[in-house]
C-alpha cells in the first residue's frame, strides 16, 4: 500500500515539474515546436491531478484498512474509529493535510488546464504559475512530510487513534472547506501573476477569475464560521473566536480576498486601482501559505496547530521567493498598471471602495501585527509576551464599527458621484429605523455608558440595524421602479431586480448576512454563566431558565468510555426542552474531551434567540456527582443564520444577470450623471 | 506710539467649555465606573490573565479538562482581592507576573517596548488614512479626459434638467 503511494507522490512530482518546466520554455520561445511543448505541459498538468488523486485514494484506503504499517495511519487512526472519521484522517495529521492541499490545487488545476480555450495565453501562464506552487507541496510530501513513511519495528495491533477534538461531524466538512479556501486563491492569484507577466492588454483576466475568486472565497468564509462554531461546539468554553493564531491565520486571507473583490470592481468599472488589486491579490495569496505555515512550523503554539516539525524552513523559502517574484513583475511592468480614470468627488461609490479597502486592511495588519508580536517582543525583550483577546477586542473592534459603517452608507453612494441631496433621500429611513433600534436598546436596559462591551455592543446594534435597513430600502426602492414598470407584485419584482444585477444585489445579501453575524457577536457582553455540582433533582436558575438534574449515567463502546448528565430545561414552569451535557474518554488515545449541548430558544424568543448551553465539567470524585457549568448566551444563533444568507447571497451573486425589462421608451436621457447609487 | 501685537490664543466659549468638562466627567465616569466593585474586579482581572496550562486561553475561559491551573489561579486572583490590602488592580497583575512570568497577562502592557503593539495599529490606521486622502485629491486634480469633437459635458440647469430626468424614470 505505501509503495504505491509513494511511486503516486513521486510521479506527480516529475508529471508537475515536467508541468513547470516545459510550459515555462513554451511560454518564451516562439517557434512552432513550442505549442507542442505547451501542451504536453498542460496534459502533464491534468496527469498531476491523477497521480495525487491516487495517492490520496491510497491513504483512505488505507484508514479503512487498519493499515498500521504506514506510520500516519498508526498516529491518526485506530480499529474502533467510526467510518466517517477514517475518511476524515487524510486531513487530520501534517503529512495527509498537506496531501489534501495538493490534491485541491491539483484539482483546481485540473478544471483550469481543461478550460484553457478561453485564453489559451493567459491560461498556458496561470498553469505554469500553478504547477510551480505543486512542485512545492509535492517536494514536501516527497522529501520532508511524507505521508506514507513506514512504521519500524514490529507491527502494532492498533493505531494511536483520532486527537478527540476531531471526533465531530463538523470536523469532516469545516477542514476541507477552509482549503478550498485557502487553496482556491492560488487560481486567481495565479491569473493575476500571468497577466502582469504578460502585460495582459484590459481587465479581461478578472471577468475570467471572477467566479473562482468569489467561489473561494465563499468556501474560505464557510471555513472560518464553521472552525468558529466547531470551537463553540466542542471546546467547551462557550465562546466561538479566541484570537487564536490559526484562528487568526484563516482570518486575514479572508479580509485581504474580501478587500481584493471590492477593489476589483473598481478596476472593471472605472480602469482604477490596478497596483492595489494586484498586490490585494498577491497578499490574499501569500496569507494562504503563512496561514499554513503558522498551522504547520510550530512557530506560534495552539490549540489548532499541527506537531512542532522542520517544513517551516521549506515554506519560509517559498513565501520569501514568492514575495520576492511579485514584488519583481509589479516594479518592472508598473507602467501596464497605470490608472485610467480620474475621480470626480469624495462622495462616490470609488471613495467608499478606497476606505472600505483601508479598514480591511488595517483589520489584516492588526491581526498580523499582534500574531506575530509575541516573536518580535522575544527577538527585542528577550520574553516573550502574550497577545490575546484584550489586545484585539480593544484594537480590532473599533476599526470593524467604522467598517461596518461603511457597508451601511457604501451601497448609498453612486459610482462617480452622490449628490447631497440623494445621499439624505436615500439615508433618512434606514437611519431613522437605527437610531431607534439604539434607543430601544437603551429603553430595554442596556447602558452604554456603564461599561465599554456594552457602548461597542450598542454601536454595533445600531450601525447593523443601519445596514440591514439600507439593503431593504435599496430592494425596495429598485422593486418598486421595476414593479411600475411591469405592474408585477413587490416581491416579485424584488426578485426580477436581483435577477437583473446579481452581482449588486447578491453582495447586498452578504452584505445583509454580515450585519446578522455581527448582531450574533454583540450578545457577547450580555454573556451569563453558572457553575454547580449537581445531584438527582437539583436545580440552576439562570436567566429565565431553571434546570433540573433529572438523573447521571454512564455507558461505554469501543472507541471511548462517557459519563452524561440528563437535565430538564423548564421556562416560565414549563418544560421546554431535555439536555445531555457529555464527556468522553477515547480509549485509544487514552484523552477525555467534554461535548457541551446547545439549545437555541428560537421557539421561545425569536428574534431575542439565546443559546442555552450545558457543559459537563466532570464530576466530583467524592460525592460522584456530575459539575455542570450553564452558559446563556444571547443572539449567537444569529452569527449561523448570517453565515447561511451571506452563501446565499453569494450564490446568487454567481448567477448570470438576466436581460433588462423591457419598459416602452420614453424621452431619451443623455448622460445621466447621478442618479442614487450604481451597481 | 507704537503699540506691539501680542499674539492673541482663541479663547473657548463659556459654554464650549461647559461642553468640554462635562465630556471629561462623562469619560473619567465611564473609564472609572464600577472599578471598586470585587465581582467586577474579578471578573476584569480575570480576563487580562491567561490560564498557564497551554490551552491559550483567557483565564475565566478556560474549562480545560483536569486543568490543573486555572482553579488555582482563580482561588489566588479571589485570595487577592478578599485581602483588600490592595486596591490597586496592576499591583495584583504584577504578583502574578512575578509568580507565572510575563506570558499570563492577556495583553501587552503599555509601558516600554510594549507600548508599540498598541500604538502601531493605530498608527498604520492614521498613515493610511492620510495615503487615503492624499490619492484621492490626486485623483481629483488628474486633468479630465479629452473629449471627441462635438460631445459637450451637460453641467449647471442642463445637468440638473437630466438629473431630473433620470429620477422620474428610475427612482421613486
Amino acid at each position: 500500500m505505501s509503495q504505491i503511494g509513494s511511486f503516486a507522490l513521486m510521479l506527480a512530482l516529475g508529471l508537475s515539474a515536467y508541468c513547470f518546466l516545459a510550459g515555462f520554455v513554451a511560454l518564451f520561445r516562439r517557434d512552432a515546436a513550442s505549442a507542442r511543448l505547451g501542451e504536453t505541459a498542460r496534459r502533464a498538468g491534468i496527469a498531476t491531478f491523477a497521480a495525487v488523486l491516487l495517492a490520496g485514494i491510497v491513504l483512505v484506503v488505507a484508514a479503512f484498512n487498519d493499515d498500521f504499517s504506514i506510520a500516519y495511519i498508526f498516529h491518526h487512526s485506530n480499529r474502533d474509529l467510526p467510518a466517517a472519521y477514517k475518511f476524515a484522517v487524510l486531513w487530520s495529521g501534517q503529512e495527509g493535510s498537506l496531501l489534501f492541499w495538493s490534491l485541491l490545487l491539483a484539482g483546481y488545476g485540473f478544471v483550469l488546464r481543461l478550460r484553457y480555450k478561453t485564453d489559451q495565453r493567459l491560461f498556458a501562464y496561470a498553469s505554469v504559475i500553478i504547477a510551480s506552487v505543486q512542485v512545492f507541496f509535492l517536494l514536501i510530501l516527497n522529501f520532508a512530510a511524507h505521508p506514507f513513511a513506514v512504521m519500524q519495528g514490529a507491527l502494532p495491533a492498533d493505531g494511536t487513534g483520532l486527537n478527540p477534538l476531531l471526533q465531530y461531524p463538523e470536523m469532516v466538512i469545516h477542514p476541507p472547506m477552509l482549503y478550498l479556501g485557502y487553496v482556491g486563491f492560488t487560481v486567481p492569484f495565479a491569473f493575476a501573476l500571468g497577466a502582469l507577466i504578460m502585460k495582459y492588454p484590459g481587465e479581461k483576466w478578472i471577468q475570467i477569475t471572477r467566479r473562482w475568486t468569489m467561489v473561494t472565497w465563499c468556501f474560505l468564509t464557510v471555513g472560518v464560521f464553521l472552525g468558529a462554531h466547531w470551537a463553540y461546539a466542542v471546546l467547551g468554553w462557550g465562546g466561538y473566536w479566541g484570537w487564536d493564531p490559526v484562528e487568526n491565520a484563516s482570518l486575514m486571507p479572508w479580509l485581504t480576498g474580501t478587500a481584493f473583490l471590492h477593489s476589483v470592481m473598481m478596476q472593471e468599472k472605472r480602469g482604477m486601482l490596478k497596483v492595489w488589486n494586484m498586490s490585494l491579490i498577491f497578499a490574499t495569496f501569500l496569507l494562504s501559505m503563512l496561514g499554513t505555515f503558522l498551522t504547520r512550523s510550530g512557530v506560534i503554539s495552539s490549540v489548532h496547530a499541527f506537531a512542532q516539525s522542520s517544513i517551516g524552513t521549506w515554506f519560509l523559502v517559498f513565501i520569501g521567493l514568492t514575495l520576492a517574484v511579485c514584488t519583481f513583475f509589479l516594479i518592472a511592468n508598473r507602467s501596464h498598471l497605470k490608472s485610467e480614470h480620474k475621480l470626480e468627488s469624495l462622495v462616490s461609490r470609488e471613495s467608499s471602495f478606497l476606505f472600505n479597502n483601508l479598514l480591511l486592511l488595517v483589520v489584516c495588519f492588526t491581526i498580523l501585527w499582534g500574531t506575530f508580536f509575541p516573536i518580535l517582543s522575544e527577538f527585542v525583550q528577550g520574553h516573550k509576551v502574550t497577545v490575546g483577546p484584550p489586545f484585539f477586542n480593544r484594537v480590532a473592534i473599533p476599526v470593524a464599527l467604522l467598517l461596518l459603517l461603511l457597508t451601511a452608507v457604501g451601497p448609498l453612494l453612486a459610482w462617480r458621484k452622490t449628490s447631497v441631496e440623494s445621499l439624505k433621500r436615500n439615508f433618512l429611513f434606514p437611519a431613522i429605523g437605527s437610531l431607534a433600534v439604539g434607543g430601544m436598546m437603551i429603553l430595554f436596559g442596556v447602558r452604554p455608558w456603564e461599561d465599554p462591551s456594552y457602548f461597542y455592543a450598542t454601536m454595533a446594534a445600531i450601525l447593523s440595524a443601519l445596514v440591514i435597513f439600507t439593503v431593504i430600502s435599496e430592494f425596495v426602492r429598485g422593486g418598486r421602479v421595476i414593479a411600475g414598470k411591469t405592474q408585477q407584485n413587490l416581491l416579485s419584482a424584488m426578485i426580477h431586480l436581483c435577477h437583473r444585477n446579481t452581482r449588486r444585489y447578491g453582495g447586498y445579501i452578504v452584505h445583509f448576512g454580515v450585519a446578522l453575524v455581527i448582531i450574533g457577536i454583540l450578545g457577547t457582553p450580555f454573556n451569563k454563566e453558572v457553575e454547580k455540582e449537581m445531584g438527582f433533582g437539583d436545580k440552576i436558575n439562570i436567566g429565565p431558565y431553571t434546570l433540573v438534574c433529572q438523573s447521571f449515567t454512564q455507558d461505554d463502546n469501543p472507541n471511548y468510555a462517557n459519563e452524561w448528565a440528563i437535565i430538564n430545561v423548564f421556562r416560565g414552569g414549563k418544560q421546554i426542552t431535555t439536555m445531555y451535557p457529555e464527556r468522553r474518554f477515547y480509549k485509544a488515545s487514552q484523552q477525555p474531551q467534554t461535548l457541551p449541548r446547545i439549545y437555541p430558544s428560537f421557539r421561545e424568543d425569536l428574534f431575542l434567540v439565546t443559546d442555552v448551553y450545558l457543559v459537563y465539567e466532570g464530576k466530583n470524585e467524592t460525592t460522584g456527582r456530575p459539575i455542570i457549568k450553564a452558559h446563556l448566551n444571547p443572539l449567537v444563533p444569529w452569527i449561523w443564520i448570517g453565515l447561511i444568507i451571506m452563501v446565499f447571497g453569494t450564490i446568487v451573486a454567481l448567477v448570470p444577470n438576466a436581460a433588462a425589462v423591457q419598459v416602452a421608451a420614453t424621452t431619451p436621457v443623455r448622460a445621466p450623471a447621478q442618479v442614487g447609487a450604481g451597481g | 506710539m507704537k503699540t506691539v501685537a501680542s499674539t492673541q490664543y482663541p479663547v473657548p466659549s463659556r459654554a464650549v467649555r461647559r461642553w468640554l468638562q462635562a465630556a471629561a466627567l462623562a469619560l473619567a465616569v465611564f473609564v472609572f465606573m464600577g472599578a471598586g466593585d470585587p465581582d467586577v474586579r474579578f471578573k476584569d482581572l480575570g480576563h487580562r490573565m491567561m490560564c498557564t496550562c497551554g490551552c491559550g486561553q483567557v483565564l475565566l475561559e478556560c474549562n480545560h479538562v483536569g486543568c490543573q491551573s486555572s482553579d488555582k489561579m482563580r482561588d489566588e486572583l479571589q485570595a487577592a482581592l478578599d485581602k483588600g490590602g490592595s486596591n490597586n488592580d496592576d499591583l495584583i497583575l504584577q504578583g502574578f507576573v512575578q509568580e507565572y512570568g510575563p506570558t499570563v497577562i492577556a495583553a501587552p502592557t503599555a509601558t516600554g517596548f510594549n507600548r508599540v503593539a498598541w500604538i502601531m495599529p493605530f498608527l498604520v490606521l492614521a498613515l493610511g488614512i492620510a495615503f487615503a486622502v492624499h490619492i484621492v485629491r490626486s485623483w481629483k486634480n488628474r486633468p479630465e479626459p479629452a473629449l471627441a469633437d462635438g460631445i459637450t459635458i451637460p453641467q449647471g440647469s442642463e445637468l440638473d434638467e437630466f438629473r431630473r430626468k433620470a429620477r422620474k424614470e428610475t427612482d421613486l
